[in-house]
């Protein structure tokens, strides 16, 4: 059997982590060509990345600003965009948890979608290691991501300046986003908070500030914890 | 985009806002609460705030578009649905944008 020691720790997260630039890049290069197409300079677009280093929320925001919602809105929408994040953390504490208070702070800055698919997966294969391989592991898992998030939003707000009119730009947004929640919707439940999703906010398109995408999202939230109650209670009949 | 304009006030509060309450959501098992489980029915509704909020989201700009003044426009509705599709049968995020735009541009092209 051979030694796991954190250093190799590491460099097996980098090694699972390089995939993950292929989804990074051109997502950062969007953020950036879309926030300066909003009116954001370089240094102002690279701030929100590397303050927030939350894609869809980034966007998100982003979007609302545009329409003028209040800051209110902005935030309690981004922000729920976000909280899958807080499930990532919860699970990933029993792997994590013992580690240093400063080490677990950093983590938790780094924390993005698929650093956290890798790791978990990693923990599963490797249930024999120490908090501090699993540490090393996670880190090693961000090294290659985070640095291209940043560089890629500076590239995309540097050629934003430079675009022509006329891509339709308008619609990348709208595209992004769906191809992100279309692998998401695995369980009749996922398709079911979805659509509920769709049809509140089309029908509550009226509601000022914006609050039609609040009510969309509890609702959506709530039929799909609905539906899940519903399948488990038919799966165990 | 119409008239792109955001008050440097508001987006500098929304970037450190959002910075701290994104970072709030992640630390705050990890760093703060520990390994106490989560009730239940608080991690069956966190399982769907993705596809809860994004939908609602995207639902809007796709019947009514701001580049058209909000009239339902076949390239983009027609993009929309290809990368849905192809995003919901292949699971690949890139593939679904690519095709998505793939579409988006011929249509426009075709309907000049």
């Amino acid at each position: 059997m051979t030694v796991t020691t954190p250093h190799t720790a590491y460099w097996e997260g980098v090694r699972d982590g390089l995939p993950f630039i292929l989804v990074v890049a051109p997502f950062a290069l969007l953020f950036g060509v879309v926030a300066t197409e909003a009116g954001l300079n370089v240094w102002e677009t690279l701030a929100f990345s590397v303050v927030v280093i939350a894609g869809a929320a980034q966007f998100t925001a982003l979007q609302l600003m545009q329409e003028n919602a209040p800051t209110v809105i902005v935030l309690a929408s981004a922000l729920a965009v976000n909280l899958r994040m807080a499930m990532y953390s919860a699970s990933l504490t029993p792997h994590l948890g013992a580690a240093p208070l400063w080490q677990r702070a950093l983590a938790a800055y780094m924390m993005v979608d698929q650093s956290y698919a890798c790791s978990i997966l990693a923990y599963e294969r490797n249930r024999d290691w120490s908090p501090l391989q699993k540490m090393a592991f996670y880190f090693g898992a961000v090294t290659p991501v985070i640095p291209v998030w940043y560089a890629m939003t500076v590239a995309g707000a540097l050629i934003g300046s430079s675009m022509p009119a006329g891509l339709a730009l308008d619609f990348a947004v709208p595209i992004t986003f769906i191809a992100m929640i279309a692998p998401a919707l695995r369980t009749l439940a996922h398709k079911a908070a979805a659509t509920a999703s769709v049809v509140l906010a089309l029908g509550f398109a009226f509601v000022p500030f914006n609050l039609g995408l609040i009510i969309a999202g509890i609702g959506g939230m709530m039929v799909g914890a609905q539906v899940e109650l519903w399948m488990e209670r038919r799966a165990r009949a | 985009m119409t008239d792109p304009i955001i008050a440097k006030g508001t987006l500098w509060t929304v970037i450190i806002l959002l910075g701290l309450g994104s970072f709030a959501l992640r630390f705050a098992f990890l760093g703060l609460i520990g390994n106490r489980p989560m009730p239940d029915w608080i991690m069956r509704h966190l399982r769907y705030t993705a596809v809860a909020v994004l939908p609602g989201l995207v639902a809007p700009l796709v019947v009514w578009p701001n580049a058209t003044d909000g009239v339902l426009d076949l390239p983009r509705l027609a993009a929309a649905l290809t990368t849905l599709a192809v995003g919901y049968k292949t699971k690949n995020v890139l593939a679904a944008i690519f095709s998505g735009a793939g579409m988006l541009y011929l249509l426009l092209y075709l309907m000049g």
